[in-house]
């Protein structure tokens, strides 16, 4: 239940966010199909800095990668038919992936399923209730909702930057953006981060 | 709008695909070791650049602007665990009082 509410704040911000751009059916599209707050956040803020469509559907797809790597870990906790595999699959996010991990390298997928679901309707409601306030703020500028774009991001990398290697793949990704920016086309310097995880990925843990 | 709903259209598409990837195509396989490496590393690379660009970008210049100060907020309100809800709207408000008075 915690989990919901931190997720509702959450997707209230996006569908504030993003109703002056997408309208106000697209952005409750988006969290009912994709359920991926650093990916529609990812996406929204290539578009609104005048980033191109490939980019914004680079830079979610490359902040989505991790579901590969968490997909592989959950795979074989996953019993029965592929259906009912590809369902638990379906449900996975980053932290109820965490949640139903039993430490042993094996996942109870039924927990994960269970939190799942109320992050799913809080998601969902979230990006509704947001878009409703939204069609009614003034200036989304004037009331600091642009802070709202850092403030989530930093919030998201402090859950996913643990460790030595990651440390380093987030430095040297920040350092690129800082250098990029100001040559590059938007957007781009963000999926220019991906080397320095390449680079990252070199270093022994 | 066209293009947004693209944008929808792909990352539903290709969310759903790395989600089932593991689970039903790979099928107790694994992907080379280096290449897991490198995606265990995107999304920490990927959202530090985010939160520089979103905290000091703008229009495709660098610039220091009311918004460094929610983000610090941010910054110290995830570190002390704060919950969610203050991370969000104390940044919002740190950022707009900072706006009102500058």
């Amino acid at each position: 239940m915690p989990f919901g509410i931190a997720v509702f704040a959450i997707s209230v911000s996006f569908g504030v966010l993003a109703h002056p751009l997408m309208g106000a059916v697209a952005p409750i599209v988006m969290s009912i199909l994709v359920f991926s707050g650093s990916a529609q956040f990812g996406a929204l803020a290539v578009l609104l800095a005048g980033g191109s469509t490939a980019a914004a559907i680079a830079a979610g797809v490359l902040l989505n990668a991790r579901y590969l790597a968490m997909g592989l870990a959950l795979a074989p906790s996953l019993k029965g038919r592929a259906l009912s595999r590809a369902s638990f699959a379906m449900s996975t996010v980053d932290a109820s992936w965490a949640a139903a991990s039993r430490g042993d390298g094996t996942f109870d997928p039924w927990y994960m399923v269970g939190v799942s679901i109320p992050q799913y309707a809080g998601w969902v409601l979230g990006t509704v209730v947001g878009v409703l306030i939204g069609s009614r703020l003034g200036n989304p500028n004037a009331l600091g909702l642009d802070a709202l774009f850092p403030a989530f991001f930093i919030a998201l990398l402090f859950e996913e930057a643990r460790g030595h290697r990651r440390l380093v793949a987030a430095g040297g990704g920040a350092g690129i953006a800082l250098v990029l920016t100001p040559v590059l086309p938007a957007g781009v310097p963000i999926l220019a981060a991906a080397a320095a995880a390449v680079a990252a990925s070199r270093k022994r843990s | 709008m066209t293009a947004i709903w693209i944008v929808i259209a792909a990352l539903a598409l290709s969310t759903a695909a790395l989600r089932l990837a593991g689970p039903l195509a790979l099928g107790g396989r694994s992907l080379p070791p280096k290449a897991m490496n490198v995606v265990e590393l995107l999304a920490s690379a990927l959202l530090a650049a985010l939160v520089v660009v979103e905290t000091f970008g703008k229009g495709g210049s660098l610039t220091l602007d009311a918004r460094v100060l929610g983000a610090a907020f941010a910054a110290v309100a995830v570190w002390r665990r704060a919950p969610m809800i203050v991370v969000v709207l104390g940044a919002a408000a740190v950022t707009a009082v900072a706006r009102l008075l500058y």
